[in-house]
């Protein structure tokens, strides 16, 4: 392709657009200040026909940027899908007719946003270059499955499945992690639709457990390594071309490329020793842990008591036990699937000790997730498992047995019941490395030299408790970004497999405390995603949420300052440094969120389709009024994500939107340069108002952290206004999500009031 | 019946909960309640029970006994299956609570002085004896249950009721002497005493 650009402008004039607006003057806005060399109109763009105009403009003509003015860029894209090409749309449906009412009061102001809508859009592709994949890589077929458990082996064997071959790395000397110890598993399916509800109807009962089965078609997959008692002592590189070493207890270390990778390290059991007033020293107390240990030994035969082999003819079950609770040495959630678990196990012993072995679960609130598990609850009670709504106060030695204090909530009296066993539900633990934030959350408000002193000390602490699983040579820690209480980060909402780490994915009870057929369906998710991240890898392409883009973040060297602000900004973890120190974009790690552009204080960083001149050669082609025609113009920058498409559902649910708002969307809040916002107040903007995502703990960012960084930033912008001689309530930033169709064009229109208020800028020249 | 309350607890010991599901009516149902409480907050004299269906359930459970049998609860439910249409696990609440009162009625446990087993036990001797309720009778002996002067009280405090209903032809005073009845009541009778001593003789095999 032929480095000049060759401009051609495309007009739709249907969905009521030509009646509206007048579409000759949209042209001649197109071509003379738009400077587009042609411009075509077309009733119905999105028709075979229309898409075949400019197919033919690009074939024939040799156009390789073209601006289509028509619906939201979020309609028709697989009508205006041109890869070859660089493309920029205007949005006179949603963004104009739509959100504007008819009426020829109105004509004039209408007419205005159509006609600065082409004129940005033409500005935007003058200053976008045709995206080039990188080419980093070819595809590299193979997947690195960390932990050899329920959830790894599954993910192994969906992978290979999907024809890709798998290593699996696990610590211990055999597959199968917990879930293979397990005496029985927690029934999967629910009863059998139309079940009636009788004292006799079959109801769903533990089920044999066939871990084994799955160890077996692992060894038997000759797609599968894998690698026992092993580690992954180093990992480097980016999806695609990941390398990692596998090293073996005996110390003899293999390299291998892996495309992707999948972290399925597992969970451990809480460690309930500390806290004594369950009374796990006694030898009678255990936890649901090692019950299974004792059912499976058992066989079908019955479960005897620990500390003198007498058959157990009663057991008390204290649910909950070390968890939620803000406690000191508590676990602050809950595992919710322990009470699945002690209604399995409540049935062992009604199974093997016989109906008449008493069996009484202690719970507080009783929580049954997944399919079956209404019906698993109700087969507890047929088979006259009693539960009692308790608050377990102690666990004590009762001579042989032990006894348990709690107070009976529906009774509301305080009880001493003395039983053969007690069986403790104690929570799951995700098996995380160090998480490579950890430092830096809790340094915010301190002095610079407090935040050395609690780094090192967090270093010094980390570096004993918590070893890494996965060694990433990042810039930007070793392991996988964690959220809360150590479970690995993941967009809850929508996207669960994804990690900050892209190509990187968690899957089973490190993500949250999950049972087998919960993991089975976690893993086969992450396996899939896996597989997708080498594939686009190895095409140059993003993987979520910008599927497919080919741009990636570019710099230029020789402005760079070093300053390091990308690499630490980017959530990610995608830029290195190199031996010069300059930052050392990975593309495939990349998710092309922009937030390094925004970060960047000289304004080096773009990409072929997105950059500081892309946005802002918009701003400044929007035509200001003077202040005299008194008609302000407010710049909106949304999140293509949620406040975008919340603008255009507005406009389909006839909200009106204000005339004198601009709207540009921005891939992430977390991209918005600090100098589009001084560009829009110097060019004569009255307001400006950033939509981006929620952010905080319960996030619904799609890049995690670039809302929040650009809150951090914009706190700053007041200081910057005020140097102007502007109001600080010129520039606001709200979290909008995408169900605000209602609230976001209320924003705009507050921010008219404010406007109103303060009065007019005063650089409109 | 004492020596059958002996029994039933020699044989039952601690499981209370199993002595209801071999004993009372619909009794198996108590262990599949899951204490959410709709029960009793759909009763609409749930303020008046000391311990409404949920609590019941729970307390049976709990292996009490003789809180539950000698509770005068299950007596003050009337029957308007409010808890039954309610219910997510569909239990026959209702069912439970009478099946309860006859239970510890048949123990000799229920409160000798609860107004409402009172009026059961006359109501029932009332329609044993021809087959049909005489409403008369019925009356009156509710009002003398008490001695004969409170007898007089009542009756005068619902003089106008009482006259009203003759009026209406509700109620007649030739109900006083013999009153209507069924064609064959002694083989109503019979047949009541036998399904009578069915079902003690199940109780007593339960034993």
């Amino acid at each position: 392709m032929s480095d000049e650009k060759k401009f051609a402008a495309f007009i739709c004039t249907g969905c009521g657009i030509g009646d509206r607006l007048d579409a000759k003057q949209l042209e001649m806005t197109a071509t003379r200040d738009g400077k587009m060399q042609s411009c075509h109109s077309h009733e119905m763009l999105c028709s075979k026909e229309g898409v075949q105009l400019i197919r033919d403009q690009i074939d024939n003509e040799g156009a390789n940027h073209i601006m289509i003015a028509a619906c939201s860029r979020r309609a028709k894209v697989e009508a205006f899908n041109f890869t070859d090409v660089a493309m920029s749309r205007a949005n006179l449906r949603e963004g104009v007719i739509w959100s504007r009412p008819e009426g020829d009061e109105h004509q004039e102001t209408t007419q205005e946003m159509a006609d600065d809508y082409v004129r940005m859009a033409c500005a935007e592709v003058r200053f976008m270059e045709v995206p080039q994949p990188s080419e980093e890589q070819g595809c590299v077929e193979n997947i690195l499955i960390v932990g050899g458990g329920v959830s790894g082996m599954t993910a192994a064997l969906e992978a290979a499945a999907a024809g890709f071959n798998c290593h699996i790395v696990e610590k211990e000397g055999e597959l199968g992690g917990w879930a293979a110890k397990w005496h029985k598993r927690i029934p999967y399916r629910a009863a059998p639709e139309g079940t009636p509800n009788t004292l006799t109807a079959h109801l769903p009962d533990p089920v044999d457990n066939d871990v084994a089965d799955l160890i077996g078609q692992v060894e038997a997959s000759d797609k599968i390594s894998v690698h026992l008692n092993a580690r992954v002592t180093r990992t480097s590189g980016a999806p695609g071309r990941f390398a990692a070493d596998i090293t073996t207890e005996s110390g003899s270390t293999t390299t291998e490329n892996f495309g992707a990778i999948v972290q399925a390290s597992g969970w451990k059991p809480f460690d309930i020793d500390s806290l004594p007033e369950y009374g796990h020293q006694h030898p009678d107390v255990v936890t649901n842990v090692e019950l299974e240990q004792m059912a499976r030994e058992a066989g079908d035969g019955p479960i005897k008591r620990p500390s003198d082999g007498k058959e157990v003819k009663s057991v008390a079950f204290v649910q909950n036990a070390g968890q939620t609770s803000t406690k000191e040495g508590y676990l602050p959630y809950h595992s919710g699937i322990g009470d699945l678990i002690s209604i399995k196990q409540a049935m062992y012993f009604k199974a093997q000790n016989g109906d008449d072995c008493d069996t009484t679960i202690l719970y507080d609130n009783l929580r049954t997730p997944g399919a079956p598990g209404e019906d698993f609850y109700r087969a507890g009670q047929q088979k006259m498992v009693i539960f009692t709504k308790a608050s377990v106060d102690q666990v004590a030695a009762d001579g042989s047995g032990a006894k348990v204090k709690f107070k009976d909530k529906i009774l509301d009296e305080d009880v001493e019941l003395p039983v053969d066993l007690v069986v403790l539900d104690i929570g799951m633990v995700p098996n995380s490395g160090p998480d490579p934030y950890a430092a830096n959350e809790s340094l915010e408000g301190m002095s610079e030299e407090e935040q050395e002193a609690v780094k090192e000390e967090l270093e010094s602490e980390t570096a004993v408790t918590v070893e890494s699983i996965l060694n990433l040579d990042y810039r930007q820690g070793t392991d996988l970004p964690q959220l809360k209480w150590g479970f690995t980060d993941s967009h809850f909402i929508c996207f669960p497999y994804e990690t900050r780490r892209t190509g990187i994915y968690a899957a089973g009870p490190v993500r949250r405390p999950m049972d087998i057929k919960q993991a089975q369906d976690d893993a086969t998710g992450a396996a899939m995603k896996a597989v997708q991240a080498a594939v686009h890898a190895a095409h140059g392409e993003a993987v979520h949420p910008r599927v497919g883009d080919l741009s990636y973040p570019r710099f230029r060297k020789e402005g760079c300052t070093q300053c390091k602000r990308c690499t630490v900004e980017c959530p990610f973890g995608a830029i290195n440094e190199d031996e010069e120190r300059y930052p050392l974009f990975n593309e495939s790690r990349c998710r092309r969120c922009g937030t390094c552009m925004g970060a960047c204080p000289v304004r080096v960083i773009s990409f072929d389709n997105y950059s500081i001149d892309t946005v802002g050669q918009q701003i400044k082609n929007v035509d200001v009024p003077d202040e005299f025609e008194e008609k302000p113009r407010i710049l909106v920058l949304a999140c293509e994500n949620d406040a975008y498409p919340a603008l255009d559902q507005a406009a389909v649910s006839g909200q009106e939107i204000s005339p004198w708002a601009r709207v540009i969307p921005v891939r992430c809040l977390g991209s918005v340069s600090l100098s589009w916002v001084t560009d829009s107040m110097n060019n004569g903007f009255d307001g400006v108002i950033m939509m981006g995502c929620k952010r905080g703990d319960d996030y619904q960012c799609h890049f995690v952290r670039g809302s929040a960084m650009a809150a951090e930033r914009m706190a700053k912008v007041g200081d910057t206004l005020s140097t102007l001689n502007l109001e600080p309530e010129r520039v606001v930033v709200h979290e909008v999500a995408i169900t605000d169709i209602e609230r976001a064009p209320r924003l705009i229109k507050e921010m008219e009031d404010v406007v109103e208020r303060v009065g007019l800028s005063p650089f409109k020249f | 019946m004492s020596d059958m309350n002996t029994a039933m607890v020699e044989k039952y010991r601690n499981d209370f909960l199993k002595e209801v599901e071999a004993n009372v009516e619909e009794g198996q149902w108590v262990k599949m309640c899951m204490q959410c409480g709709v029960c009793s907050g759909s009763c609409p004299l749930g303020n008046a029970w000391a311990h409404p269906p949920q609590e019941i359930f729970m307390m049976i459970r709990a292996g009490k006994r003789d809180e539950v049998l000698k509770s005068d609860s299950m007596w003050m439910c009337t029957s308007c299956y409010n808890c039954i249409v309610r219910c997510p696990r569909e239990l026959p609440i209702t069912h439970i609570m009478h099946g309860l009162a006859t239970y510890s009625k048949r123990l000799g446990l229920a409160p000798k002085t609860q107004p409402t087993s009172q009026f059961s036990e006359i109501f029932w001797n009332n329609m044993m004896k021809r087959g049909r309720v005489n409403e008369l009778k019925l009356g009156l002996s509710l009002y003398f249950k008490d001695g004969f002067g409170q007898g007089i009280k009542n009756a005068l405090a619902n003089q106008k009721l009482g006259m009203s209903m003759m009026k209406a032809k509700r109620m007649s005073p030739a109900e006083f002497f013999g009153g209507h009845g069924i064609k064959d009541a002694s083989g109503l009778q019979k047949m009541i005493k036998k399904a009578e001593e069915i079902e003690l003789a199940k109780l007593k095999a339960n034993t």
